[in-house]
């Protein structure tokens, strides 16, 4: 099956490609200038309004993000009686057009993953690059942007509510 | 959530939480291989690697069957799906990620005109 997909076409497309062994890219456009877009990823309080969606049933007890080069963010959720920290370290910080940063919590090696905003007439298109440890680490979606725990709840959450709810 | 799923979310999240098993998933996924093997790759005990594959087994992830008297792991019907369903499950995460950020980058322009402020890059 190609692993190239497309969302709801009255929103913006969201496109998902694997474009190596190790490389998963992910592409859509918003609504909005860079700086705004930016904004929006790199402010806590904006950020964790839309990084987890509401659908997942999780609950987001904290989330630190000191946007430095070589500075940390730290999120922790929570599902039911587990929690789950994801955190990591800011390698890059361009205003308004990139932002790369580590991804620590897996415990087969770390994720890079390299989000570019690019400013087109008021819109912004975002590219989300994901590099990965090990070809393993895609196959198996053990590790990544997400944590393992999640990637995983996230599979099971899909499967679930694909054969049990209809919203 | 009902219940039954409730139940069935715990179990498989439980199954995949262990390092040990994540191994033998990658390990069965090269080749078929007996429990046997498994266990000496793993340093562990026949009894030991049986309750790991069991527990991979209830869910779906592995299946044996037994050969003589040699018990072979292969991978199971949920574990051939693995990888696809990973990725689609990682594009409808980003799809809906982005559904919300455009409300707040929505949001953002509209505080943006009411404050009648501009700032430049």
């Amino acid at each position: 099956m190609d692993a190239s997909r497309e969302s709801d076409p009255v929103k913006n497309r969201t496109t998902t490609e694997r474009k190596s062994e190790r490389e998963l890219v992910v592409t859509r456009t918003v609504n909005g200038p860079a700086r705004l877009v930016f904004e929006a990823w790199t402010k806590a309080e904006l950020f964790k309004r839309w990084w987890v969606p509401k659908s997942y049933g999780l609950t987001l007890l904290s989330c630190e993000m000191d946007v430095r080069v070589g500075r940390q963010y730290r999120l922790v959720f929570r599902h039911e009686d587990s929690t789950m920290a994801f955190f990591g370290t800011y390698l890059e910080v361009t205003p308004h057009s990139r932002l790369v940063w580590t991804n620590e919590e897996g415990d087969n090696g770390t994720t890079i993953t390299t989000v570019t905003f690019e400013d087109n007439a008021g819109k912004t298109l975002l590219v989300v690059h994901d590099l990965y440890p090990s070809k393993e680490a895609i196959d198996s979606g053990s590790t990544g942007a997400m944590p393992e725990a999640l990637d995983q709840l996230d599979e099971l959450l899909a499967s679930l509510g694909s054969s049990t709810e209809t919203q | 959530m009902v219940q039954s799923s409730g139940a069935r979310l715990n179990a498989s999240f439980a199954a995949l939480s262990d390092a040990t098993r994540r191994g033998i998933l990658e390990h069965v996924g090269r080749a078929d291989t007996s429990i046997t093997d498994l266990a000496e790759k793993f340093h562990m005990t026949l009894t030991g690697m049986k309750k790991h594959v069991g527990v991979l087994e209830k869910i779906g992830l592995v299946a044996t069957k037994k050969v003589g008297r040699v018990r072979t792991c292969k991978l199971g019907p949920r574990q051939l799906e693995q990888e696809t369903a990973w990725i689609e499950s990682y594009h409808e995460l980003w799809a809906s990620r982005f559904d919300e950020l455009d409300r707040v980058v929505e949001e953002l322009k509209h505080k943006e005109k009411v404050d009648g402020r501009k700032q430049r890059e």
